[in-house]
């Protein structure tokens, strides 16, 4: 009777494995027929063998892509990581309006579609009639995002940061709402300062939050479309064209279904390194200190 | 049903093949005898599960790496990946 009631158990997650194989499995294993074949229509194509990947790997733009994409990334958790966790801690602690005015207000940014999000930054930093681009010019700084790439870059920055660093806030919030008083009594009691409580109780007790909120901020960072492809669309020149921008460029631009499967493979590969090394060091780190 | 959109090859339909049927293994593998997480060479203590993931994804690199970096036969890569997978089945 028990070993049936258990195997019932997988009857409730079949229809999640059947949703994973049409969304996931199905697409990636046509990327990978595609990837070794040149593909011309319906019915029409060659087995190529592994040529669209020597094309891929030994593409100059591709490489330049790629480090622009990791330098982007890099920036982002950089500065969104520290700066979520830090507003988190000024957030109000106890519950009442406070806190859920503060709440609301920090997760406005993540309801807005993302192409919406580009287009409101566009106006904002226009030179001539947005409230950014316009205030910098009358300070005496000539800037204009589609004219420079350093311009370019930080208004991509900018947006990326008012955009994604709530949802850091929210976990890290989530994280420190769920420590226990009793710790911060102990702490009080031995005369801990401030900075012992960020890094013996509260960093330690954010520690499994803040590894889902470093894996999804990667992740979306990384393969980051629509907010710089509606802002900059990849410009000026291929300033801002990261690895998603130019793989469409190959797939949709120029059709060529072949290298462009052989692309999403690699950058599928690339993305599942970063995250399973991620991934391993957050959930090593630190472990036996409390020992 | 027509697949002919998926435009399956003899060597593709092989690969996910096989590994269709190396999870199938694994998973009766686990279930005769159930794996004991061990620290080997790799940095981290890992399940038979996870080897296999590092194996596969190291693997795939290093068929990468060759395609990218040399001209040679791709058959090479498979070899020294099969090596690998044995070798960070049992030692790492």
């Amino acid at each position: 009777m028990k070993k049936w009631q258990d195997n019932k158990g997988w009857l409730f997650i079949l229809p999640v494995f059947i949703i994973v194989a049409f969304s996931a499995i199905i697409p990636l294993m046509t990327v990978v027929n595609y990837s070794i074949q040149d593909i011309f229509g319906p019915g029409q194509r060659i087995f190529v063998g592994t040529e669209w990947y020597k094309e891929v790997l030994t593409d100059q733009r591709l490489h330049d892509a790629l480090w622009r994409q990791l330098l982007f990334s890099g920036l982002v958790l950089l500065i969104e990581m520290p700066l979520g966790i830090a507003i988190a801690l000024t957030m109000p602690t106890k519950k009442g309006l406070g806190s859920s005015v503060c709440l609301v207000l920090i997760a406005l940014p993540l309801l807005i579609p993302w192409n919406v999000i580009g287009t409101i930054w566009i106006i904002f930093t226009r030179p001539d009639i947005g409230l950014m681009g316009a205030l910098i010019n009358d300070m005496g700084w000539s800037f204009d995002h589609t004219a420079s790439g350093l311009h370019a870059w930080i208004t991509l920055m900018l947006m990326e940061v008012w955009h994604w660093t709530p949802l850091v806030i929210l976990l890290a919030y989530a994280g420190l709402r769920s420590i226990p008083e009793a710790y911060y009594q102990a702490a009080r009691i031995d005369g801990a300062s401030a900075w012992a409580i960020f890094r013996y109780i509260q960093l330690p007790k954010m520690r499994g939050v803040l590894t889902i909120a470093l894996l999804l901020r990667f992740m979306d960072s990384f393969l980051i479309y629509a907010e710089p492809f509606v802002l900059t669309g990849g410009g000026p020149g291929n300033a801002t064209t990261f690895l998603s921008i130019y793989l469409v460029k190959i797939a949709v631009g120029q059709f060529d279904l072949g290298p462009a499967g052989a692309f999403s493979l690699i950058y599928f590969l690339i993305v599942l390194l970063f995250c399973y090394l991620f991934y391993q060091v957050l959930l090593n780190v630190g472990k036996g200190e409390s020992s | 049903m027509n697949l002919e959109w998926m435009a399956w090859t003899a060597p593709t339909a092989a690969f996910f093949s096989f590994i269709a049927l190396m999870l199938v293994g694994m998973t009766i593998w686990e279930i005769k005898c159930p794996t004991i997480k061990r620290k080997g060479f790799l940095p981290i203590a890992t399940t038979r599960g996870d080897r296999l993931f590092v194996g596969l994804l190291v693997s795939a690199y290093i068929h990468l790496a060759w395609i990218g970096l040399t001209d040679l036969a791709i058959w090479f890569a498979l070899g020294i990946a099969v090596l690998w997978m044995g070798v960070v089945m049992r030692w790492g």
